[in-house]
């Protein structure tokens, strides 16, 4: 007479068989979670970030803001434009550069620069900002998004590679530019 | 006929299906729910079926690559025949979708067709709205233009704001540091297959429910659900004044469904494909971006919230609309149905309704943005000019040239981001204009640093003229007292 507190042949292989189906799945989910998240481990890891030429330092007149465009240092063969970037360069003067992101800090709409008025304005929800990247007006909660930048060999380059967004990211400094 | 019966007979004792299909449509329903009030979910279900078809049309031509995308919209407008009304259909048919959904969602709460025991077709039915918003924002990045391309900017952008998981999220969205080729080849993946994948699941539940647990009755005033008396009064009112489901009541959701596929078609055939718009360059800047029809209501709101309000609201509103809706039919499972005796159901329905709707016609003109080119081509029209001096002439260029027409309008033309200044020597005085000018204010830039004292001297005198005829303007008391003292301008 078989106990009823006794595990039965068939029972023991149901549940041997959950078991093994159990080690399997977890087994093919560490690929899978990897595959799945590995545009965030390579961020992690900086892959991302390059040093980018913008053009000689003498392509920008000092005291002027102009739109330079560049290339995404991390291309995927079926990117086509999307790899092509923009960004406004001012020259203050001399080897003074600052260079911002064409995202807007609130949205990341695309801003223009309107030297008579000395402003950057977003054509999406308002925000305006002055000509040193603080913000002046609308939504944004802080100036524009500035890319590190150095002088090299009289070749102007910046670090760039990811999206600039408001939330905290590795492409901008946290530099905040002071509210006129 | 011997032949066919036979047939049908062949498959039948094989598949088994004949008499539960024969019960499910005999089933009776209540004789008033045969009503046009409730043909919305079936219409929703007919145009969804139609995305289906569409959809995979337009898959037949369609390259999900962002090098290819946007070249292949335009065979399909222009070269393939009939393309441009299969991406129409299917464009339109989002639009109704979406408009369905929502109007059966309303009609289902104001029928109180949520209550007991109806509690989680409601559940299954929110997650159906969920994924039809879903469908709807990825189906507007598949049309890979500008305003896709800036579309997941403003997704990205929001996403970032998640606190701590922000630049993870971003990119397990993005696929990558930058909106790029893997952006929209998971995008394709989420509208093609895991979406879809998951409504059909889902509308097959929210349909099995509705069958196993009857149409909601019409809802009559003071007739109360009570979970221990509800299901025996429903099943005798279906027994005492029931009606098999078909042909009884099914004609009229045939009819219904049948009219929208023709709405869709005469809109599809009237207006056309949606874009796409320009080429996804992100070096073009030129371009204003727009979300679709059914976000222009989200659009206005993050123009309109304070700054420091938008973060919360974004990232906590929508999960306290969620959560809201599914666990009202857990807060009031019980009760009146009848939208007669529940004013407080119809009043929020009005509020959200009045609400998204003046959201929406706000962004149909987007008072919030300046206007980029109204400096250069709305001219200060000339009656503003007629009998000015040559320093006021002088600070209406300035006035043109500094961009302040971009945000202020003058005789209805210009920007309106900034209040008009048609009359506006009548609200500000002479010291007021300079120090707005000067410092800003009030979400206006601060021009002390691009106008010279000349340049501000000529736009006050052009400002101090703008006043309604015989409407004398501003001026500070405290002037004429001094001036009457000593003689002199302070």
């Amino acid at each position: 007479m078989p106990n009823e507190n006794r595990i039965s042949r068939r029972g023991l292989f149901m549940k041997l068989g959950v078991l093994f189906n159990g080690l399997v799945a977890t087994a093919l989910a560490v690929p899978i979670v990897r595959f799945l998240l590995s545009s965030v481990t390579l961020g992690h890891a900086g892959a991302y970030l390059t040093w980018v030429s913008l053009g000689r330092v003498n392509e920008f007149p000092e005291g002027e803001t102009r739109l330079a465009t560049f290339r995404n240092p991390y291309v995927m063969p079926t990117d086509g434009q999307t790899v092509d970037t923009a960004c406004w360069v001012r020259r203050i003067e001399g080897d003074q550069f600052q260079v911002f992101a064409i995202n807007c800090a609130h949205l990341g709409c695309p801003v223009r620069w309107f030297p008579q008025s000395g402003l950057f304005m977003c054509p999406c929800h308002g925000g305006a900002y002055y000509r040193d990247g603080s913000r002046a007006s609308g939504p944004p909660e802080r100036g524009l998004f500035e890319y590190s930048h150095k002088i090299e060999n009289g070749l102007i380059t910046i670090q760039a590679g990811e999206l600039p967004t408001p939330g905290p990211s590795a492409a901008i400094t946290g530099k905040n530019p002071p509210c006129a | 006929m011997r032949i066919i019966s036979q047939i049908g007979e062949w498959f039948d004792r094989r598949l088994q299906l004949a008499a539960p299909i024969r019960e499910v449509a005999e089933h009776p329903v209540p004789r008033n729910t045969a009503s046009w009030w409730y043909v919305f979910g079936s219409a929703a279900l007919t145009v969804f079926i139609l995305q289906l078809v569409t959809g995979i049309l337009l898959a037949l031509i369609y390259v999900p690559s962002a090098s290819e995308a946007w070249s292949s919209l335009q065979a399909l407008n222009h070269d393939v025949t009939l393309g441009w009304f299969i991406r129409a259909m299917h464009g339109w048919g989002s639009n109704f979708m979406v408009a369905l959904v929502l109007i059966h969602m309303v009609q289902v709460f104001l029928f109180g067709a949520y209550k007991f025991p109806r509690e989680l077709t409601w559940i299954v039915g929110v997650f159906l709205l969920l994924m039809t918003l879903g469908m709807a924002f990825s189906g507007q990045v598949l049309r890979f233009d500008q305003d896709a391309y800036w579309g997941l900017g403003i997704g990205a952008s929001i996403a970032s704001r998640v606190p701590f998981a922000g630049p993870a999220i971003v990119k397990l969205m993005l696929g990558g540091p930058i909106i790029a080729g893997a952006t929209l080849s998971r995008f394709f993946a989420l509208h093609v297959f895991v979406i879809p994948g998951m409504l059909i699941g889902f509308v097959c539940l929210h349909v099995l429910m509705v069958l196993k647990l009857g149409i909601n009755e019409w809802p009559m005033p003071g007739r109360v659900v009570k979970r221990a008396t509800y299901l025996s009064e429903y099943h005798e009112l279906t027994k005492k004044d029931g009606a098999p489901f078909v042909p009884y009541a099914i004609w009229k959701d045939m009819f219904f469904a049948a009219f929208i596929l023709i709405a869709v078609a005469a809109c599809a055939l009237y207006f056309g494909p949606f874009g796409p718009t320009g080429r996804p360059d992100p070096t073009i800047i030129q371009t204003v971006p727009k979300p679709d029809y059914f976000f222009l209501w989200l659009y206005a709101l993050l123009s309109l919230l304070p700054p420091s309000m938008e973060t919360p609201a974004l990232l906590i509103g929508p999960v306290v609309a969620i959560v809201g809706l599914l666990l009202l039919p857990f807060f009031s499972g019980e009760g009146e149905k009848s939208w007669r005796r529940r004013p407080i159901a119809v009043l929020t329905v009005m509020l959200i309704a009045i609400t998204l709707g003046t959201f929406t016609h706000l962004a149909g003109f987007t008072p919030w943005s300046p206007h980029m080119n109204a400096w250069s081509s709305d001219p200060v029209p000339e009656r503003f000019l007629n009998g000015t001096t040559a320093l006021q002439r002088q600070g209406a260029l300035v006035f043109q040239a500094k961009q302040c027409r971009n945000c202020h309008s003058l005789g209805e033309l210009g920007g309106q981001r900034g209040p008009a200044l048609d009359s506006v020597a009548v609200r500000l005085t002479h010291d007021q204009l300079i120090r707005q000018v000067i410092q800003g204010g009030g979400n206006m830039p601060a021009y002390g640093k691009n106008l010279s004292p000349p340049e501000t001297t000529a736009l006050v005198a052009f400002l101090e003229t703008l006043h309604p005829e015989g409407q004398a303007p501003a001026r500070e008391a405290a002037h004429d007292i001094v001036l009457r003292e000593t003689g002199t301008r302070p």
